[in-house]
């Protein structure tokens, strides 16, 4: 499996001349999956979309394999770095293999139609995630968890060493949340794709991510495997929320108990 | 398994690109049908043997005149224009996702006929210029309503607003032009208020034919990244499309040809709005439907100017008949919305 080398050097970002990300540097394990946490409007977001080339940083620089990214040919770039925004657009009536089908733009030239290797990467793509059964259906018929699976195939048809995945379990019921998770992780464990996502559940995060990255205004203030950095401290700190911190008894990583003012 | 998959999405695919190729096929057997029916109604019917001998270079009686002066340029014109209408439109209604986005309902259209008219009656400009000045109306007024929606983050609902405010400007504007402009100037100014193939020139086409000829290819090679703007913008970045750079190129083609197509024929109503959704109808999704939305430019403009010729004792421009087509669209359109909640 490709290893990258994928850092951020004294980033800082924003949009309409505010900055939100101020001297970020991180470096992403290569071939693990790493999960982002933070408060609404710590930057997680941002520092996700800039590392994916989505916003372009006022200073410092995102640098893939020593390289920086924006000085990439941007079809070779997305060979390597693929990113599955927050809120996609369906066009209207456009059927699931079509759909994947666009995530080989990338590898595709202009003129040609599909190669063989990409009806394979599409096949697969759907298998992985389950929806072969609805290639041929139109995605407005599907419901929110089949959609989102539909879009991940897509990001995998793109066949990326690197995944960026904005809160690709926002507005998904529990059962789904973890199904996608599931299929993330068999994703890096069957190609070794290095994954990186913004996520909402600090518990969900703590359980399936190989490494952890938490923000606060706009600044990285801690990174590290779950079990070595989430500490009632650091919850505190991040989201200014008391708790205990126990384990959890399904995956042994910690697990935050919340406490309110109520019920104690 | 993965072979049986992979096999399953094959057959779809190879059907739905066989729909595309038949549609497309049986589209231009209609636009060419159409365009002999053009050379050979009139005043006096031809029939095909004597059309193709006046269009080879030999004189027929009465029929040369008929065809070389009269119809002929009537029929390229129309072929021209529809297919930049149609493709133009499409390429609008799919970059910004809204079947409202398009030339005639956002003012692209009205802001040509504004500059053409401006040149005609206070500057008395040569043809020339009123063309190029229909262009520069065209691409001045995308900028404007583009910059306008920008704000603090691009909304294409804004955008269509603003740009049927901007319409409603630049026609009190023309209004204004006509008040005010010399009698012997107001038939010019008026063949930019309403469609028509009536008078058109071959000599007047020339620069709208080759804006086409040169444009087709282009908008034709960028078509898959159009698909990929589809997704919106950060899954097109995403995926390898510099999006600025292909919406500019995508949008200055596509205004190009439909300000010439507005400088040939007038803003013939409503084809750039409906020949994108009629394309998507029969075609289905999935393809760039740039050729197809094209011919059923053609088919509206050269179909609608028949049935103006022919059909009612009174003769009508082209302009009238698609516009009685294309208003209800616009209505259903907005009751659809209306009831989505969302532009």
């Amino acid at each position: 499996m490709p290893t990258h080398t994928f850092e951020t050097k004294h980033l800082q970002a924003g949009y309409d001349r505010k900055i939100i990300l101020d001297d970020v540097n991180v470096r992403i394990p290569s071939n693990k999956i790493s999960i982002i946490i933070g408060a609404n409007g710590c930057g997680k977001s941002t520092l996700l979309k800039t590392m994916a080339r989505l916003i372009k940083p006022e200073s410092g620089d995102v640098l893939l394999d020593g390289k920086s990214i924006h000085k990439m040919a941007p079809k070779q770039l997305a060979k390597i770095l693929g990113l599955l925004p927050q809120s996609p657009i369906v066009p209207e009536g456009i059927t699931v293999a079509d759909l994947v089908g666009r995530g080989r733009f990338p590898h595709q030239s202009v003129m040609k139609g599909w190669s063989k290797k990409d009806y394979e990467a599409v096949a697969e793509a759907l298998e992985m995630m389950n929806i072969t059964e609805f290639a041929d259906r139109a995605i407005d018929e599907l419901s929110g968890g089949q959609r989102q699976r539909v879009w991940i195939a897509m990001a995998l048809a793109q066949q990326t060493d690197i995944l960026f995945l904005d809160e690709p379990t926002t507005y998904l019921d529990i059962t789904y949340q973890v199904e996608i998770l599931d299929l993330l992780t068999d994703l890096n464990q069957k190609y070794g794709t290095t994954i990186v996502m913004v996520l909402h559940d600090i518990n969900l995060s703590a359980r399936y991510a190989d490494y952890l990255f938490t923000v606060k205004n706009g600044k990285l203030i801690a990174e590290g495997a779950p079990k070595d950095i989430v500490t009632a401290a650091l919850i505190k700190e991040t989201f200014a929320l008391d708790c205990q911190v126990i384990q959890d008894p399904v995956s042994n990583t910690p697990l935050i108990v919340p406490i309110g003012r109520h019920h104690i | 398994m993965i072979n049986e998959t992979m096999n399953a999405i094959i057959k779809a695919r190879k059907s739905r690109q066989r729909r595309y190729i038949f549609v497309t096929v049986l589209l231009a057997v209609i636009t060419i049908a159409l365009a002999c029916a053009m050379m050979m109604l009139g005043n006096t019917i031809y029939p095909v043997r004597d059309v193709v001998r006046v269009l080879f270079g030999e004189t027929v009686p009465g029929a040369s005149f008929a065809i070389n002066e009269i119809r002929l340029p009537r029929t390229v014109a129309g072929l021209f224009a529809g297919f930049a209408f149609g493709a133009g439109g499409y390429i609008f209604q799919t970059m910004l996702r809204n079947p409202l986005a398009n030339p005639n309902v956002i003012g692209i259209t009205t802001g040509s006929s504004a500059a053409a008219v401006f040149c005609i009656i206070i500057l008395h400009t040569s043809s020339t210029v009123v063309s190029l000045a229909a262009v520069i109306g065209g691409l001045v007024t995308v900028a404007i309503i583009y910059g306008l929606s920008k704000g603090s983050s691009f909304s294409i609902g804004r955008l269509i607003l603003i740009g049927i405010g901007i319409q409603a400007m630049l026609n009190a504007f023309i209004s204004y032009l006509m008040l005010i402009g010399k009698t012997s100037d107001l038939p010019t100014a008026l063949r930019w208020l309403s469609g028509s193939l009536n008078g058109a020139e071959l000599e007047m086409t020339f620069p709208l034919i080759v804006a086409v000829i040169i444009a087709t290819p282009i908008l034709i090679y960028f078509a898959k990244h159009l698909e990929m703007l589809e997704l919106g913008e950060q899954a097109a970045t995403s995926l390898g499309v510099n999006t600025n750079q292909t919406r500019a190129i995508l949008m200055i083609c596509a205004v190009i040809v439909i300000a010439l197509a507005t400088a040939t024929t007038g803003p013939i109503a409503f084809v750039a709005f409906l020949a994108g959704p009629i394309a998507q109808r029969l075609v289905g999704v999935g393809f760039s439907n740039i050729v197809p939305a094209g011919l059923i430019g053609i088919i509206l403009v050269l179909g609608g100017d028949l049935i103006g010729q022919f059909a009612f004792e009174t003769r009508y421009p082209v302009g009238v008949i698609t516009g009685i087509i294309g208003a209800p669209y616009l209505i259903y359109l907005l009751i659809r919305i209306n009831r989505k909640g969302d532009i």
